[in-house]
């Protein structure tokens, strides 16, 4: 395996772990699955053109891989939104807020494919481009659905306005100047 | 236009429970401050994984797969 090759696979590792946990609510089966997602894309990483985005490459093996194999086990996969909660409710609070923590609960509450075309947008950085081909759906579509998930969240965190939005007195004055 | 049909099923009489849901069903306009932070929240969230690297069974793997060539798949 060619070292640059190599190196871009390992360096995708932790984001695909951390969508995989999005997509999974499960940390050992989201390992299971990045792995299984490696073995497949170097088994066949003649088909990986040179130039192309390694990490968008590997998120459409992850994503494509995560939708045959859980689609048999549909309870499963439909159970995994409480998981998602579940694991998500075992870490830690290292941010200490609890607009954070309401922030996680709301985020499981999300429709699976809105949650993953934000993440992909928000969290992963891919364009919207990116993301639809990695879902295999329209540019409009991953729009849409990313502007639904953020909508929303807004309404499961309660936000009306910006005033509800944030404890720190200073960060609310700004907002609630640029706001409606 | 600023009303949008309800996606679910129509009912012939608007009553307080449809309105209200077609209220939330408006894509309301978020303003870019409180998109900012639920972006922010978001990366928090996703970060907390990504920093924690590589875990060494990926790192093994690849190793592995560099020195035999290919693994078996099972």
């Amino acid at each position: 395996m060619d070292e640059s090759v190599r190196k871009a696979v390992l360096g995708a590792v932790p984001s695909l772990r951390a969508f995989a946990i999005s997509l999974c609510g499960n940390v050992d089966r989201a390992d299971d699955l990045v792995q299984e997602t490696l073995m497949r894309a170097l088994a066949n990483i003649d088909s990986f053109q040179p130039g192309t985005n390694m990490s968008a490459w590997l998120f459409t093996i992850l994503r494509n891989h995560f939708r045959s194999e859980y689609r048999k086990r549909r309870r499963e996969v439909e159970d995994s939104d409480g998981r998602y909660a579940e694991s998500l409710k075992t870490q830690p609070e290292q941010h200490g807020q609890i607009e954070f923590r309401e922030f996680r609960e709301a985020l499981t509450q999300l429709p699976a494919d809105q949650r993953e075309a934000l993440i992909l947008v928000g969290a992963s950085g891919f364009s919207y481009e990116e993301a639809a081909n990695i879902c295999g759906c329209a540019v409009g579509t991953i729009k849409s659905r990313v502007n639904r998930a953020r909508t929303r969240l807004a309404e499961l965190m309660s936000i009306d306005g910006v005033d509800d939005f944030g404890p720190d007195e200073q960060t609310r004055a700004v907002l609630a100047r640029g706001g409606e | 236009m600023t009303e949008r049909k309800p996606v679910g099923q129509q009912k012939p009489m608007e009553t307080a429970e449809t309105r209200n849901r077609k209220a939330n069903e408006k894509p309301a306009k978020l303003s870019r401050e409180v998109q900012a932070r639920l972006g922010q929240q978001l990366r928090n969230l996703y970060d907390d994984v990504v920093n924690q690297g590589v875990p060494d069974r990926f790192t093994d793997l690849l190793n592995q797969i560099n020195g035999d060539g290919k693994k078996d798949e099972k």
